[in-house]
């Protein structure tokens, strides 16, 4: 078994294209109308374009809203990428204007931070321990 | 007036008993202004300490009881902030100013 998608929430499908796409540097892999005005819309990282893809999924339902909110408010991310070095991904992202709620902290052999993806979650990035 | 001081002083005492509560103090030092998340974070990856988030909110809550610990909010996030001046009601108590100039030799 493999795990091939997972999904995050979001607000609003058109900018979290933007935010996943401009801002984190994501690549769009599928994007297919579903009903009205929903999108079946997954992005994958660029040097893994067969990797596992993320669902950006409308936030429609009701509870969606009471379970995030629970979250953001005490700082719990929702989803976790890896990156090479989270300081300088820290200093590239800030400059584009990202609020982080946890600047990068480093414990042990593993440093993290997180930030607002602006379409109602928190995210952490973290290196791999070597 | 003495009774409320009293009643500050359990609070503060009480909360500064408890190792836990002393390290959560120790890591808002090195950087006040955190979310519950990282506060647990910290907690478990810097310290080792096995806690499960509801026990890390029922210190915090008993810190911010004593004035050690404020909230702020944020829009959607909570912060929490160490606020040092409770501190002073030990010194104050105990510590007396040294007003007795230098020592003279007795006569």
């Amino acid at each position: 078994m493999k795990i091939h998608l997972t999904s995050v929430f979001v607000d609003d499908q058109a900018k979290a294209e933007r935010f996943y796409t401009e801002v984190l540097g994501f690549v769009k892999k599928h994007d297919v109308p579903v009903g009205e005005k929903d999108r079946w819309l997954t992005v994958v990282s660029p040097d893994e374009p067969d990797g596992t893809e993320l669902l950006l999924e409308p936030a429609g339902h009701p509870a969606v809203k009471t379970f995030r909110d629970a979250l953001v408010e005490e700082g719990i991310p929702l989803a976790q990428f890896a990156v090479d070095d989270v300081k300088a991904e820290y200093r590239r992202l800030h400059g584009l204007g990202v609020r982080f709620t946890q600047e990068p902290l480093e414990m042990g052999p593993v440093t993290t931070a997180v930030f607002d993806d602006s379409c109602g979650n928190l995210i952490q990035i973290a290196t791999k321990p070597r | 007036m003495v009774a409320y001081c009293g009643a500050v002083a359990d609070d503060l005492f009480k909360a500064l008993a408890d190792p836990t509560r002393r390290t959560i103090l120790d890591e808002l030092t090195e950087k006040s202004g955190q979310t519950l998340f990282e506060i647990c974070s910290r907690l478990s990856m810097k310290h080792q300490l096995g806690i499960s988030r509801q026990a890390v909110s029922q210190h915090l809550a008993l810190l911010e009881a004593a004035g050690l610990v404020e909230t702020r909010r944020e829009g959607r996030y909570k912060f929490h902030e160490l606020n040092t001046a409770p501190l002073r009601q030990i010194a104050e108590r105990w510590l007396v100013a040294d007003t007795s100039g230098p020592e003279k030799g007795t006569p």
